[in-house]
């Protein structure tokens, strides 16, 4: 196996609130390799979107790293010194945002900015333009050079969201991190925004990181899936053994709930009950207990991490048993 | 069933040290309103030539004016003036004000863009100039006062009032007591009043000392409360024509008012951010 | 963008002429007529005649308005009626003092208030600010004219520091100077609480946008994603702040002036108060009124300029 490009490494990220401490992410780890497609999934509140802030160390404010690691190509992102971090974004490790109409600055052309996100590349100002005109073209958008001209209130979510990606790919990163790329969008986008990041994992040599909650997107893209619950790892696969055999019930029930899946008609939409536990106060066993059918009183001792195969493990009590 | 709400935010109102503080000076600015007849030493009218401008002493704390009355009588029934004319004058604008606003959010549209032409008409003048043109029609004095009190004011509240009108009477249950046959002033009164009137509530506050604030402006102009009704105002430009010989009167004047305003200033923050985060207003 | 200025000075205008008419209205409803009301007991029927036909009393109604507004349009405001100087001459005569003490007292005011505001930002959640918040409260809630005569009680009378009275004597640069510092720090004073505020404010939200977040995770630097990205926006609210609040510089220059009697608006509007100078008063609300509103309708403009977002908006 190929050397990971990165690897996050028992990460716990605490958010400091009013109401007291919450952990949001409780040894949280991953490993993404040159050429891979990684999927996180989860529900929201579940930690995912911290993760993926974490990977370029743009945590809120009110959050603090207490351990673990973030290494990209075996350095601790964490560790280095505030500039070389800073160097490492966008160049190396760049980020789509989730929402696309607050994720360009309002008062700044497409264009402008586009040039502005290229400025480590010691290159002519002309030159930057034409890669910016060349990427919005790559993604799909009909007239680059009026694109370049407009501000970002004068595009749609689902041209907003190309610019983003393109914007993204301006300085060929190993890293691409897509964080619920294609929520904000109606279907007819949500597809082909997917179609567009298909086409474009084909000629990537790095790796692409996809943050969402929904498990289509999952199925379209990703080779490999971690699904995440209330701050923690629950389960990692190969996308085809995640659908056809989840080894903890979250997942199960996670599948069991995504509309995408049902192949016939049914009058109630199955949902999971009762809520997350609370991430100010986290339990000590296993977090799904509360909600899992399968609980049984030593699910409130920590579960064990069991391996299934090389490529699947899940952090369940009941894992090592038939699926 | 409201208490434990409004308990929690009493509570938190005054563990905020600023809070507590402007608690404190309103509190006590009421007290000497009220009580004006009990704490003041001597008629705040009665001259006394023989000890005009004198400095403090055992007699007259705060010493006396040029017309030997005692400072600080005057200064405490200084403060009934103040606090009566800012809740007469702010009471009138508040009502008119929710009137108009309901009209106009509730009426008929030609109505609200009529009202809304003179809102914004009496919001783009100056304020003061305003002000001291309606006093030159009508003559100073405290009627003259309250009324430009209430002119001035009564836009920004018939606007606040009108915007939550206009949001509410699309609400589902506005909407549900039009289908069963709600009339429309009991839709007004019973459904709508309640629903904008804590807003309102909270700049009422804390305009109060903005208009102390001008009524001492005025009468320091000698274009408000008429002498020799003691008002901080009045005491002041006393105070600034004696300024040469005497700076007792003066500081004695302007200590007050500077208390009170910041005291209602405080208040109204402490329980802004006390009964609602969100709800933030400034204003120039 | 052309049409909506045409659009917002067209409403100008007829707010002005609205005003105007409310004015105008209000004197005719007040009982008794304004000659005798001017005179006081100083009245007698030919002093009332003559003063009668000067403020042109003795027409209709309609007539006068007419008038008044066919002069003005023209830039004729009327006579002064005890003076008999043409009104609008007092107005050009005063108003640059005005507009240079409101000047003088909104830069220094900017300067420290923005400065403050930064503080703030940068030191946020920490005891300086907090500090810095109730000394911004302070400054806001505390009245002009008391700060005004405080000061002129320390510096003037009791330092002798500065002048105490005047603008200083004409041609002589550095007297105006020093008679121009403490009635500014007086009207100024409330602008440094009020604009450190809103700086504050605005630069907390705009720092916790989404897109100042974009441009951290392409690795901008970070005085280059405050200068360009963040402060661009910061200032688009501060100039309808500024313009809206001009108002107040009116009112405070009204106090501030009176008391360190220094010639401006505020000591003619004032005197003119004083004696019932109908003309005078009217005359300089007309044009406080209209600079005013010009001042505002050139903001909105340059906020439409600034912000594509505003200029869209309006083009539809």
């Amino acid at each position: 196996m190929t050397e990971p490009l990165l690897e996050i490494d028992a990460l716990n990220v605490t958010y400091h609130t009013d109401q007291g401490k919450l952990s949001a992410l409780r040894g949280a780890s991953l490993i993404a390799r040159a050429g891979e497609v990684i999927g996180i999934v989860g529900e929201s509140g579940c930690g995912k979107s911290t993760l993926a802030a974490s990977v370029i160390n743009l945590l809120p404010q009110a959050a603090e790293v207490t351990s673990g690691a973030v290494r990209y190509k075996g350095a601790d992102i964490l560790t280095l010194p505030p500039e070389a971090q800073r160097a490492l974004r966008g160049q190396d490790i760049a980020m789509i945002f989730q929402d696309p109409m607050t994720a360009f600055n309002p008062v700044l052309t497409i264009g402008a900015q586009l040039i502005d996100f290229q400025h480590a590349a010691q290159i002519p100002r002309a030159e930057k333009l034409a890669r910016a005109r060349a990427l919005l073209s790559r993604v799909g958008m009909p007239d680059p050079d009026l694109t370049l001209r407009r501000y970002p209130h004068q595009l749609s979510g689902g041209m907003r969201q190309r610019v983003a990606i393109a914007a993204a790919l301006l300085m060929n990163p190993t890293i691409l991190v897509a964080d619920e790329p294609t929520t904000a969008l109606d279907v007819t986008m949500e597809a082909q925004i997917i179609h567009l990041l298909r086409d474009l994992r084909r000629d990537y040599q790095g790796a692409i990181l996809v943050i969402t909650h929904h498990l289509g997107v999952v199925a379209e893209l990703c080779d490999r899936v971690y699904v995440m619950y209330a701050g923690e790892v629950v389960e990692e696969a190969r996308v085809d053994d995640l659908f056809h055999a989840p080894r903890h019930p979250y997942t199960r029930a996670l599948i069991a709930c995504d509309p995408g899946h049902f192949e016939q008609a049914t009058p109630i939409l199955p949902t999971i009950q009762g809520r997350l536990p609370d991430l100010r106060n986290p339990p000590t066993g296993c977090s799904f207990a509360p909600r899992c059918p399968l609980a049984e009183a030593i699910c409130a001792t920590p579960p064990p991490r069991v391996p299934i195969s090389l490529t699947q493990s899940a952090l369940c009590h009941k894992a090592g048993g038939q699926p | 069933m409201r208490w434990p709400a409004n308990t929690r935010a009493l509570r938190a109102l005054i563990r905020d040290p600023m809070g507590l503080m402007g608690l404190v000076l309103v509190t006590l600015f009421i007290l000497m309103a009220v009580a004006a007849p009990i704490l003041a030493p001597y008629d705040p009218l009665a001259l006394d030539v023989r000890a005009k401008l004198q400095s403090p002493s055992l007699a007259h704390w705060l010493g006396t004016d040029q017309l030997g009355r005692d400072t600080l009588s005057r200064i405490i029934y200084g403060a009934r003036t103040a606090l009566t004319i800012a809740l007469t004058a702010i009471g009138l604008a508040g009502s008119i004000g929710i009137l108009l606003g309901l009209i106009a959010g509730y009426g008929p549209r030609w109505l609200d863009a009529a009202l809304v032409l003179i809102f914004d008409a009496l919001n783009s003048l100056p304020m003061m100039m305003f002000a001291l043109a309606i006093i030159t029609v009508l003559g100073p004095g405290t009627g003259t006062l309250i009324l430009v009190v209430v002119l001035v004011s009564i836009p920004g509240y018939a606007r606040l009032i009108r915007a939550q009108t206009l949001t509410l009477r699309s609400a589902d249950f506005i909407v549900a007591e039009q289908a069963i046959g709600a009339s429309t002033p009991r839709i007004l009164l019973m459904h709508l009043l309640p629903n904008v009137f804590g807003p309102l509530c909270i700049v009422l506050s804390m305009d109060i000392p903005v208009v102390i604030m001008l009524e001492a402006g005025l009468s320091y102009l000698n274009l408000g409360v008429k002498p020799p009704t003691p008002s901080w105002g009045n005491i002041l430009y006393d105070g600034y024509t004696a300024i040469r010989t005497s700076s007792t009167l003066v500081i004695a004047a302007g200590a007050p008012l500077v208390l009170a305003t910041l005291g209602f200033t405080f208040l109204g923050e402490g329980l802004r951010d006390a009964l609602d985060p969100r709800f933030t207003t400034a204003r120039p | 963008m052309l049409t909506y200025a045409i659009k917002r000075a067209a409403l100008a205008a007829l707010i002005l002429f609205v005003v105007m008419l409310a004015m105008y209205g209000m004197v005719f409803l007040v009982p008794g007529d304004p000659a005798s009301v001017a005179l006081g007991p100083r009245a007698t029927p030919a002093l009332k005649a003559m003063l009668t036909e000067r403020m042109g009393l003795d027409q209709p109604v309609a007539v006068q308005i007419w008038r008044f507004f066919a002069n003005a349009a023209q830039g004729d405001l009327g006579i002064d009626v005890w003076s008999k100087r043409p009104v609008l001459d007092q107005i050009l005569e005063a108003f640059p003092q005005t507009l240079l003490l409101g000047t003088v007292a909104l830069s220094w005011a900017l300067t420290l208030g923005i400065t403050v505001g930064v503080l703030a930002v940068v030191y946020r959640g920490t005891f300086i600010d907090r500090a810095l918040g109730l000394v911004s409260v302070s400054f806001i809630s505390v009245p002009s004219f008391v700060v005004a005569i405080y000061l002129l009680l320390i510096f003037a009378v009791w330092l002798q520091w500065l002048p105490a009275i005047g603008a200083g004597k004409a041609g002589d640069i550095p007297s105006q100077i020093k008679a121009l510092i403490l009635p500014s720090i007086a009207v100024g004073i409330g602008w440094v609480g009020y604009l450190a505020r809103m700086v504050r404010a605005s630069m907390l939200e705009i720092m916790a946008a989404n897109h100042i977040r974009t441009a951290r995770a392409f690795g901008l630097p970070e005085r280059r994603v405050v200068t360009r990205y963040a402060l661009r926006l910061a200032i688009v609210p501060t100039i309808s702040v500024i313009a809206v609040g001009l108002g107040s510089i009116l009112s405070s220059a009204v106090f501030v002036e009176t008391v360190f009697s220094r010639p401006g608006i505020g000591t003619l509007i004032t005197g003119a108060v004083f004696k019932r100078n109908y003309p005078v008063v009217m005359g300089t609300v007309l044009f406080t009124t209209a600079f005013y509103l010009l001042v505002i309708t050139c903001a909105d403009l340059l906020i439409a300029k600034l912000d594509p977002r505003v200029r869209d908006a309006l083009a539809r």
